[in-house]
């Protein structure tokens, strides 16, 4: 059953991503990719990573791409739909990702998993999902999320600096 | 755990700079004079400088590491910074880009480059690379007015956001196979569990290299390189040329020599590659430029050809020659493009060749610099250029690398075409037009430093190299 | 236990009663809930009514009592009109986004203690992540639509609820704290164990906060901009009419109840009251319910509509912030064994 639910999700989000960038109407690629994200996230559930799933939907389907949407929504439709949908360059960049595609593949036989951590599936059930990485977050990698979070301020400013400054 | 205090002492000079950081956002709200922030930012720089020596050990469950290596980087970024920023000073009422957050970004820039170096974890790697990068976009982006910069910001950012899927991907393939994200812990999972060979390894190999490859600027990652410096702003663009690609070395220090060091033989064939390349495009299509700021940019990626032979090289000697030429480096590059930054004044852009045509006539000692630099970037003694050319290059010998050493020498000669070049315009040929300079003594003392530097390192150069070799002791390698 | 695991199991018995259980309760909920959709309506009529000095419906039934059917009868026979040049796809689907959003809330809400759907560990999540997607509805439809009133509307609102959104969630983050649980089961419980019985005595800025964006986030007075009928007609749902139009009708006011709901759960401790009612568990949660819908129904006749610029900056500049605090200040108060 799971091998079945598997199956139905890679192929679809692999089928939505497709379509989402095939798309000319921006509008509709950022919705289908939106769909995607819900698949995305049905994968995590599968997999036992709930935070991860409920993450997922809330920033990325309901927050990035609605931002995404926001901006997409006052384009010209009629005008992004009349120039090619994929710049000059694009035979390079596909013959570029099959290369990629085809190492990937060559390799996938050779793949050994390392050993495994503390938290099994197990583990995570037992303690639930949020307060695993929750707890990992503030002990073992407060590093980590510190200097995330400089990122984000980082990100914060720089928006502000290149959107809304006048100029001296 | 460990003592928090014990580890956040560590931790003490990027926490300093992220105070400064915030202090210089806040002030910017409420200072007018937008040059105390420069001079809070080259403060806290210094002051890090000269208190950050004799740290050691591991904070942070290993995520940290304090050492002579990560320390001699951050001397290294710290004074890229300070340089910049006191380049920058003159030039950003001129472009009407005179905002604090320039400095604050500069400085998370600073304190991203630092994590990286002193990064024991993939995880801090990827984090560290991320702040420096995105901090850089922006500054590449800083004039909104100018359509360049703006493609410049885009570019970079486009690239770079490839760069760092490569390295994701390379960090999950690498923890998919051992079970770890520690620089240290993949090494000795490698070497117990006896991977090398496993082709998993040799592809997660290539992308790292070409990650790392982007943010050195080596070819055939460059491609952004030329527009990206010739659009961003010249103090950004010195800042650019010498923080991130120290950062970048730093980092291949760390991943490839450290935890794919049992791998050794899978990715110095790469890097091999990686550095004649560079060598050659950088320094043969740096001939057919006429914007020096893109002259510049072709020769930075000459030059990173040139520091791969360190890391090429390998073991202490190869690293220690490596870590002192980009030293080495930042302050020949800085100091040439502090001569660009100066040509830039109110209507006059300076970043053409001929703008230089003549320059000693009217500006003697400005030109006597550009000289020296530009004999320094060439490799022609008695400057710094040449010393850190030599260590590399004896280096590599050593390390029976000589067909690659005479390739370099080679295109060492090439490359003193388009930088003697400059030097015949300012002495040879008659000015046309009189080319204003900044009034800029904040400028004036990045060219002195630079200057002395350079020629101090040319004359006597072990001290920095001796540094960087005891910088190495427990390195791991 | 975890949905896919109920489902993905090897059929038994067992879980066939389950799925039946399940879906009874579902098909509960949405009865109910949907009664008080209905019913609602014409409280607000009639609430607002009387407090204008007026008696709201009054024809059809005794005291207008079946006015909300007529409505429904009418707009159920009504002409579904699609504007020409409207894309098709998303203009079908927007409304039914709208409800979709706000019904799955429901989903994880308990009634009383043991009465849920879905009993899940990141219930509060769930609720979260769902309301985020009611901007959807509301932007396709002021988009598909193709008319500069439904345009505006659905910009507005996109924006709106986008701010609204962080203030929203972080007020919730100080009664995270306090549960140290995301299933609202236990929070509930949480509260029950906890002196005041309730979390809003210490979460009274967490409380007001989440209120103040609840208002946002339905998109009712004072924070009605999107459908502000002086300046964009009827706002994004303008080129709607019929079942279509009823849709979004209905999901304003599911949302409101959820919102109510949420509050009820996470702030007003649940299914207890001050005293045990006989024989109706729910009873507290619905008395509840009631009070803040008439809240709602109450500062729709007492306060005018913000300027769209005041509306952002309350957002980002008072919230926001507050909201923040909130945290700290929870944060404190629990290292110091104060709450």
């Amino acid at each position: 059953m799971n091998e079945i639910l598997f199956g139905y999700l890679s192929f679809a989000i692999l089928a939505l991503s497709i379509a989402a960038i095939t798309r000319k109407n921006p509008v509709h690629a950022v919705l289908l990719m939106i769909v995607m994200f819900f698949h995305l996230a049905t994968m995590y559930l599968a997999l036992g990573a709930e935070f991860l799933a409920a993450v997922q939907i809330m920033v990325y389907a309901g927050a990035i791409m609605v931002l995404f949407l926001f901006v997409v929504l006052v384009l010209n439709i009629r005008e992004e739909e009349k120039g090619e949908r994929f710049a000059s360059g694009w035979p390079l960049g596909i013959s570029l990702a099959a290369g990629l595609l085809i190492l990937i593949l060559i390799i996938t036989d050779k793949v050994l998993t390392g050993r495994q951590g503390q938290f099994t599936q197990a583990v995570i059930l037992q303690e639930t999902h949020t307060k695993a990485i929750g707890k990992l977050l503030y002990t073992q990698y407060v590093f980590p999320f510190e200097v995330a979070s400089l990122i984000l301020l980082v990100a914060i400013v720089g928006a502000i600096v290149l959107a809304k400054k006048r100029l001296g | 755990m460990p003592d928090i205090g014990a580890q956040l002492w560590l931790l003490g000079p990027e926490i300093v700079l992220a105070v400064f950081a915030f202090g210089v956002i806040l002030l910017d709200l409420v200072i007018k004079e937008k040059s105390v922030l420069a001079y809070l930012s080259i403060a806290a720089a210094l002051f890090i400088m000269f208190t950050m020596f004799g740290r050691q050990g591991t904070a942070f469950g290993g995520m940290f590491l304090a050492d002579g290596y990560g320390l001699f980087f951050n001397f290294i970024f710290l004074t890229s910074l300070c340089l910049s920023i006191l380049v920058s000073l003159k030039y950003l009422p001129v472009e009407r880009i005179n905002f604090g957050e320039y400095y604050g970004l500069m400085l998370f820039a600073t304190i991203g480059m630092m994590v990286m170096a002193s990064a024991g974890d993939l995880i801090m790697v990827y984090l560290g690379l991320e702040l420096m990068s995105l901090s850089v976009y922006v500054l590449a982006g800083f004039m909104r007015q100018s359509t360049r910069s703006n493609e410049a910001a885009l570019k970079y950012f486009m690239l770079g956001a490839f760069a760092s899927a490569f390295l994701l991907l390379g960090i999950s393939f690498t923890y998919g196979l051992t079970g770890t994200t520690q620089i240290s812990g993949v090494a000795q999972y490698i070497k117990d569990n006896g991977l090398a060979g496993n082709p998993v390894l040799a592809f997660t190999t290539i992308l790292y290299v070409a990650a790392f490859g982007f943010k050195i600027a080596a070819v055939p990652f460059h491609m952004w390189a030329p527009d990206v410096y010739e659009g961003a702003p010249t103090p950004v663009t010195a800042f650019m040329s010498v923080g991130p690609k120290a950062a970048g070395f730093a980092v291949i220090g760390r991943v490839l020599t450290v935890a794919l060091g049992p791998v050794s033989s899978e990715w110095t064939g790469l890097l091999i590659v990686l550095s004649i390349l560079s060598m050659a495009v950088g320094n043969i299509l740096a001939i057919s430029q006429t914007n020096i700021k893109r002259m510049l940019a072709y020769s930075s990626i000459a030059h990173a050809g040139y520091a791969l032979l360190g890391v090429i090289a390998g073991g202490p000697e190869g690293l220690a020659s490596m870590m002192n030429y980009l030293l080495i480096y930042t302050f020949m590059n800085i100091g040439a493009f502090t001569v660009v930054t100066l040509l830039r004044t109110e209507g006059v852009k300076g970043e053409d060749l001929s703008d230089y045509e003549g320059l000693s006539k009217n500006h003697p000692l400005l030109s006597a610099l550009m000289l020296l630099f530009m004999f320094s970037l060439t490799g022609i003694p008695p400057t710094a250029g040449f010393m850190g050319k030599f260590y590399l290059f004896v280096a590599a010998i050593n390390a029976g690398y000589l067909w690659l050493t005479v390739i370099a020498v080679i295109m060492s000669a090439i490359s003193a075409y388009f930088y003697l070049r400059v030097v015949m315009y300012m002495y040879m040929k008659e000015p046309g037009t009189v080319i204003p300079v900044q009034r800029s003594t904040a400028g004036r003392v990045a060219l002195m430093f630079t200057g002395i530097a350079v020629l101090l390192i040319g004359v006597q150069p072990t001290g920095f190299i001796q540094m960087a070799r005891s910088a190495l002791a427990g390195f791991g390698i | 236990m975890n949905f896919l695991e109920i489902i993905f199991r090897p059929a038994s018995f067992d879980v066939i009663v389950q799925l039946a259980i399940m879906v009874l309760k579902v098909v509960v909920v949405v009865g109910v809930i949907m009664l008080h959709v209905t019913y609602a309506t014409y409280f607000e009529r009639k609430s607002i009514g009387h407090m204008q000095v007026r008696l709201g419906p009054m024809r059809t039934g005794p005291h207008g009592l079946l006015q909300p059917i007529a409505d429904f009868v009418k707009l159920f026979f009504k002409e579904d009109i699609i504007p020409a040049a409207a894309d098709k796809p998303i203009f079908y689907m927007a409304p039914v986004i709208s409800i979709f959003a706000g019904m799955s809330s429901l989903a994880v809400i308990p009634f009383f203690n043991g009465f849920v759907i879905a009993n899940i560990n990141i219930g509060l999540l769930f609720v979260l992540a769902m309301s985020s997607l009611g901007a959807y509805g509301i932007v396709m439809a002021g988009w598909s639509s193709n008319s500069k009133y439904s345009f505006l509307g659905g910009l507005r609102s996109s924006a709106q609820v986008i701010s609204y959104e962080i203030a929203l969630g972080l007020s919730l983050v100080g009664v995270m704290m306090m549960a140290g649980s995301l299933n609202m089961t236990e929070i509930v419980k949480a509260q029950l164990a906890y002196p005041t019985g309730m979390f809003l005595f210490p979460q009274i800025l967490g409380f007001f906060v989440f209120m103040v964006a609840a208002f946002a986030e339905t998109n009712r007075t004072p924070f009605d901009l999107p459908e502000a009928e002086s300046e964009l007609v009827a706002g994004y749902f303008v080129e709607y009419s019929g079942m279509r139009f009823a849709l979004f009708y209905v999901a304003e006011y599911i949302g409101m109840i959820v919102m109510s709901l949420i509050a009820i759960t996470c702030f007003l401790g649940g299914w207890d009251g001050p005293f045990q009612i006989p024989y109706v568990p729910f009873a507290w949660v619905f008395i509840k319910l009631y009070i803040l819908i008439f809240l709602f129904y109450w500062i729709r006749a007492t306060v005018p509509r913000f300027r769209y610029d005041h509306l952002m900056s309350f957002g980002w500049k008072i919230l926001i912030p507050l909201a923040l605090f909130n945290v700290v200040l929870t944060g404190l108060l629990k290292t110091l064994n104060v709450i």
